[in-house]
């Protein structure tokens, strides 16, 4: 009666959120009184039970067909189906990322039970198959939802960012897995792909340099982007922005648009509306630029310029220059 | 095409969000309601692809009696019909929805025919569950991609883009199928003129519903405890500057 943990990877290298996922599945097998277990879905991934021991694992299944080369969320899910019908983990927890929910929700739905996302907390009850108690987002962070799951078998997701990853090495064994896959699960597999430049995305970048409503334009943007390359970082925008037509949704920071976690997330001209603010508040530093002191993003910012961002942002940029002995 | 299009009513992004005294249910006093920002979309998408091949979207949501407001406002951007599944009480789960949904989309099946494309948003903007679309996708028996931020139909093909950290995906899914869409993949129109006396017209179909509750039992809503932040103020304007490199400085970012 295990806590199985889904690792998401793309064709083999591991997605980021598992590490912290297989430490929060760890702390809750701990608490219910078993062990923590890691699958893996293609041979891409057998590479890594190595890592997945050094983070608690004391078992790794290992899923082999010919048809799991890539992903696809309906084979995927109907592996992870498969292994919970043969296995019969307590619980199932998945990543909070796009995969790591798509998965853990289409194996229940094959599996008719019920799922519950972005847990940040759990609350294991009096005995270890009645319910399980949990703390989920809602508004993606802004208010949290108090909730529990009835099921002999729990599917759920854990919130990214809620845990930090600790290793723990551990005397693990491999299993494989073979699944029974049909036609019907392989129209969804990934059918191509366009590799990204090598270079840092917004989700990535240790530095990111922000503009809202403020910024005015699309051209408004132009002191921002210069900042943004004296840093090395990237550029993102508020929704407002992105519904104006000024930058293209791909840069934007919010709810609907990308979660960030930078080392410094500079906001200029963005009043900070709740969406917004939960696409920014994992940043480790925040530094707002606006003219209104009482501005949301301004009281939730660890610092902060009170002023005309078209003004401001060109002097940190000439500071920066100055200080570098350019100019 | 036969297009068929899933929406949500929920409290309109940017607000404040309150909870009633007995942290139930969230407090709608002085909310205004839209339809959630990944289906606005989706029914966007649907009605360019119908523009293009011709054919009709229709929307559909489980929700209460005034979700038809968010009904009538697809409509007014080119959904051609309009069904409300009727749930006046407390919110369901998600396995429960998407059981209601289900059954309702087997008989507009069964009645209108098969729909090509079945579109979702990606996640509800409120309650954020990340599964009816994919619930009901397997109910129906078929394949089904979130996240989508390119969509094309052609030759009874979806082709699907997608964000990864490696770049873009490409799917191609043979219809019928279902899609989860995200914001981003294309910029809302507003209503025409013509599309708001279409709106005003329209008859929704409304349908009584009921379907077996899922395991999930939401407890209590409440707020995140608030943390006690302090702003470091680094000064007012352009002189400001010199405090910000500092700090850079201090963060190493400034490489």
């Amino acid at each position: 009666m295990t806590v199985l943990v889904v690792v998401d990877h793309d064709r083999g290298t591991i997605a980021p959120a598992v590490l912290a996922t297989l430490t929060a599945g760890r702390g809750l097998a701990d608490d219910l009184n078993t062990t923590v277990e890691a699958l893996t879905i293609g041979t891409n991934a057998d590479a890594l039970s190595d890592m997945l021991a050094n983070y608690g694992a004391t078992t790794v299944h290992q899923a082999h067909h010919e048809i799991l080369v890539d992903y696809g969320p309906d084979a995927w899910g109907e592996v992870l189906a498969q292994v919970v019908r043969a296995t019969s983990p307590q619980v199932v927890l998945g990543c909070g990322t796009e995969r790591g929910h798509e998965v853990v929700a289409q194996a229940a739905a094959r599996l008719d039970l019920p799922a519950v996302m972005n847990c940040t907390e759990f609350t294991p009850g009096d005995t270890h198959d009645g319910p399980l108690g949990m703390i989920r987002t809602r508004w993606g962070g802004s208010l949290l939802e108090k909730t529990e799951l009835d099921s002999p078998i729990k599917l759920v997701t854990l919130a990214n960012y809620s845990t930090e990853a600790v290793e723990s090495k551990t005397n693990s064994r491999v299993i494989q897995f073979e699944p029974t896959l049909d036609s019907s699960v392989t129209h969804s597999i990934v059918r191509d792909r366009v590799e990204r430049i090598a270079g840092v995305t917004l989700a990535t970048s240790p530095v990111v340099v922000s503009g809202g409503r403020g910024v005015g334009s699309a051209e408004g943007f132009a002191p921002l982007e210069e900042l943004a390359s004296l840093l090395d970082g990237v550029v993102g925008c508020s929704r407002a922005v992105t519904n104006n037509g000024w930058r293209n949704h791909a840069d934007q920071v919010g709810q609907t648009g990308t979660r960030i976690a930078p080392d410094i997330y500079i906001a200029c001209g963005i009043s900070g509306a709740i969406q917004h603010w939960v696409g920014a508040m994992a940043s480790k530093n925040i530094l707002a630029i606006n003219i209104d002191k009482e501005a949301n993003i301004v009281t939730k910012a660890g610092y902060a310029v009170i002023g005309d961002l078209h003004t401001v942002v060109p002097a940190i940029c000439a500071e920066i220059k100055r200080r570098r002995g350019e100019s | 095409m036969n297009i068929l299009v899933c929406v949500k009513r929920v409290p309109a992004p940017g607000a404040r969000i309150n909870i009633t005294e007995n942290g139930q249910a969230v407090d709608t006093a002085f909310l205004g309601f839209t339809v959630s920002p990944h289906e606005e979309c989706a029914v966007e998408a649907a009605v360019q692809l119908v523009e293009k091949d011709g054919g009709a979207v229709t929307v559909l949501t489980l929700g209460p009696s005034e979700a038809e407001e968010q009904l009538r406002t697809a409509v007014s951007v080119g959904a051609a019909k309009a069904v409300l599944l009727v749930n006046d009480g407390p919110d369901w789960d998600p396995q429960r929805t998407a059981r209601g949904i289900s059954s309702s989309i087997r008989q507009l099946e069964s009645a209108h025919g098969p729909y090509d494309l079945i579109l979702f948003g990606n996640e509800s903007a409120d309650s954020c569950g990340y599964q009816v679309g994919i619930r009901i996708a397997i109910a129906l028996g078929r394949p089904m991609v979130n996240g989508a931020k390119a969509l094309d139909v052609e030759n009874g093909l979806a082709t699907i883009r997608r964000e990864a950290d490696s770049g873009q995906e490409l799917y191609t899914l043979p219809l019928p199928a279902c899609i989860g869409i995200r914001e981003g993949i294309n910029l809302p129109r507003y209503p025409t003129m013509k599309g708001r006396l279409a709106s005003k017209k329209v008859d929704i179909e409304q349908v009584s519903i009921n379907a077996v509750p899922g395991g999930q039992r939401m407890i209590q809503l409440r707020r995140p405890a608030e943390t006690a932040s302090t702003t470091v103020i680094l000064g007012t304007g352009p002189e400001a500057a010199s405090a910000v490199v500092d700090l850079l400085d201090e963060l190493g970012v400034l490489s």
